[in-house]
């Protein structure tokens, strides 16, 4: 078992021709990914790096039984490309894209929001590395071997910072069931509380390790939900306690607004919630390691 | 991007969005009496045109009654350096000061228009007690802020324009105009792709309603599709920030004095949380982006070095699917091209991290090498610390 994706996952790629498309999807065919069709307009009926093309998504789907969609396409064009998938009947969708104007992503999550109760639509990022199941999927831009199979998940913001603590982890041993990041946005299809929750009822995952960062409100989010809900330990380190506020440090979520999102206010509601705050990031994997030995001895 | 007051306002009055008289923008007092003059008559309100709220507490807005109590007063606000509580102790120099009309207040709400994150939509926030920054009034008074969400695509429904402006406390007489203005603010955030959009004051003036004041944020990402957004001149980035920008490189000045170079955001933010851990300060935050290649690399310590207080450099970078030895390659060659005048510590990890070390200790470059980021983030602290 894992999270929102396994061996059996049929993926579809959109935006597969594309230089970051094309390069990113070779990484994941070679990791063992099943990649079932491209999404190109205009290329449909040809193939590309050996995998059949089509002109939409619902051609896609309706050949190749595709169920996930990996999305690459640039960003003017990208928000659109996630409704696409949801309008041919894909439910989970891990969107790439860095960039994407925030109102096209509110637009998103009104039609998702919209869905709900007949459809339970599964949108990762964007603005993120993807999901991976280790020794089973690839759906990302993460480097393959620094991860494996194991029992801790991973839920992040960010990119290489989510690799440095993956990295970290399979140094001390420590595999991983499912790698997920959520992306750096204002507005993301799938928060840190919705991770939590699907490795919670994750029979392989048995200690969660969570990346955030300064700004919004996604952390306090988890913390609520790993108070009220939550059985498995979690691990939690937050980026940016250096971050002066009102500047943004690259990702458009990481600001401190008007005082709200600041380190000392996520960390003080994870601690109080419970979850092991790591301050120095060198030490996550180690951390996480002392603790494994202790309910493992 | 940050908008200034003046160009916030000649978005909103082209969209029927009343604001008081303008006489217009000036760098000199020389050109002061054509705008006292294109403002109509006194008294006219001055205004600094800089990126900061609280500018009215710090001297940079005043009013004048006379064209020669106006001069005075323009002269010491032009060139005059503003610290407020929201230029963290920085102070700003005033290059430009708006003239308007002074308007006669009766009574001053609160009004702005932002993307609330939890809800992922538009929402108005609003209030009858207007004239305060809204971080105090919410401390202060949280239940006379109100909250309405926005549809991204249809707006601000009349009704729920109605409705906001009896819980605020506007006259009957006044609701219908009120209404309309609010519609049409919400129809500007949603069309110009804007993150956030705050009228404060919005004031009930002896002419009607009017917004004294402006405040502007447009989404980077969307600029594309707004031309006339993305022509106008950037005036929060330092020159340093801006040559960054156009390399591709995201970079935010800081007050320490160890320069960073690190590979991804979430990884720049830890690596100066790592290096405060230590028992130093970041001059900067870093992301070199995705390909760290040669060009990129060089342009990266062309940036941080250019910085005065710069005493160390900190490269981090976790080479994904890109090699650490190819990494190590732009690291060298990009030595070559810049001179680098203060001690230089690398950590490299990732892919083919063995030969990317091996590269640069056998380069005979000087530099210091590390292993893991604690160790790295130690080293560069020791270094800055001797250098100084």
């Amino acid at each position: 078992m894992s999270i929102i994706l396994n061996k059996n996952s049929k993926l579809v790629v959109q935006g597969l021709t594309g230089s970051a498309g094309s390069f990113h999807a070779q990484q994941c065919l070679d990791y063992g990914s099943k990649i079932v069709a491209g999404v190109t307009p205009g290329r449909g009926g040809g193939q590309h790096l050996g995998v059949p093309m089509f002109n939409t998504v619902a051609d896609a789907r309706a050949k190749t039984g595709a169920d996930a969609s990996l999305i690459f396409v640039p960003a003017p064009g990208a928000a659109d490309a996630v409704l696409e998938a949801i309008d041919a009947g894909i439910d989970t969708i891990i969107c790439i894209t860095e960039g994407i104007p925030v109102l096209d992503m509110a637009r998103v999550k009104k039609t998702i929001v919209s869905l709900r109760g007949r459809r339970t639509i599964r949108l990762i990022g964007p603005n993120c590395p993807g999901v991976i199941t280790p020794e089973e999927c690839k759906a990302g831009i993460m480097p393959a071997y620094i991860h494996k199979k194991g029992s801790v998940g991973v839920v992040s913001r960010s990119g290489t910072l989510t690799y440095e603590a993956v990295w970290q982890l399979t140094q001390e041993g420590l595999g991983q069931s499912t790698v997920v990041g959520i992306g750096g946005d204002p507005i993301i299809g799938t928060t840190h509380a919705e991770v939590l929750e699907l490795f919670e009822k994750d029979p392989e995952t048995e200690a969660v390790v969570m990346i955030g960062e300064i700004g919004g409100r996604g952390e306090e989010d988890a913390a609520r939900f790993f108070k009220e809900r939550m059985t498995k330990p979690v691990f939690a380190f937050i980026a940016g306690q250096s971050a002066p506020p009102g500047r943004r440090m690259g990702h458009a979520g990481a600001i401190i607004e008007g005082g709200s999102g600041t380190y000392a206010a996520k960390a003080a509601a994870l601690r109080e919630a419970g979850m092991t705050v790591v301050e120095n990031l060198s030490q996550i994997g180690a951390a996480v390691a002392k603790s494994r030995k202790a309910v493992n001895a | 991007m940050k908008l200034l007051e003046w160009e916030s306002k000649e978005i909103l009055k082209a969209r029927g969005v009343s604001v008081p008289p303008s006489g217009g923008v000036i760098e000199t007092v020389g050109r002061l009496n054509a705008a006292l003059k294109k403002a109509g008559k006194g008294p006219w309100v001055i205004k600094a045109q800089v990126l900061a709220g609280g500018r009215g507490k710090a001297g940079g807005i005043k009013v004048a009654k006379t064209p020669k109590e106006a001069q005075a007063v323009a002269k010491s606000i032009l060139g005059m350096t503003l610290s407020t509580h929201q230029t963290a102790g920085q102070g700003i120099k005033v290059d430009s000061v708006l003239i308007e009309g002074a308007a006669k207040i009766e009574k001053e709400y609160y009004f702005s228009v932002v993307l609330d994150r939890q809800s992922a939509s538009p929402v108005v926030v609003a209030s009858g007690q207007g004239g305060m920054e809204i971080e105090t009034l919410a401390e202060e008074k949280p239940e006379a802020i109100l909250r309405v969400p926005v549809d991204v695509d249809a707006g601000l429904p009349a009704y729920a324009a109605r409705r906001l402006a009896f819980a605020m406390g506007v006259p009957a007489d006044k609701v219908g105009e009120f209404a309309r203005m609010a519609r049409a603010l919400c129809r500007i955030f949603i069309d110009y792709d804007l993150s956030l959009l705050e009228i404060n004051p919005l004031a009930l003036t002896s002419k009607g309603l009017a917004a004294l004041d402006a405040k502007i944020v447009a989404d980077d990402n969307a600029l594309f599709r707004h031309p006339d957004l993305a022509k106008l001149v950037d005036h929060e980035s330092s020159a340093l920030e801006k040559a960054a920008k156009k390399a591709g490189i995201s970079y935010v000045g800081l007050d320490g004095n160890i320069g960073c170079m690190v590979n991804g955001a979430g990884l720049a933010m830890a690596t100066m949380d790592t290096i405060g851990l230590a028992g130093g300060t970041p001059a900067n935050f870093l992301d070199v982006g995705g390909s760290a290649d040669e060009e990129r690399v060089t342009k990266a310590f062309t940036i941080i070095l250019k910085d005065p207080k710069v005493q160390a450099v900190l490269v981090n970078i976790f080479g994904g699917i890109v090699k650490c030895d190819v990494i190590a390659g732009g690291i060298l060659a990009a030595l070559k091209r810049v001179k680098m005048r203060v001690p230089l510590v690398v950590r490299l990890q990732g892919t083919n991290v063995d030969k990317g070390n091996e590269l640069l200790a056998r380069s005979g470059v000087k530099l210091i090498q590390a292993d893991d980021l604690w160790g790295a983030a130690q080293k560069a602290v020791a270094a800055a610390k001797g250098a100084a």
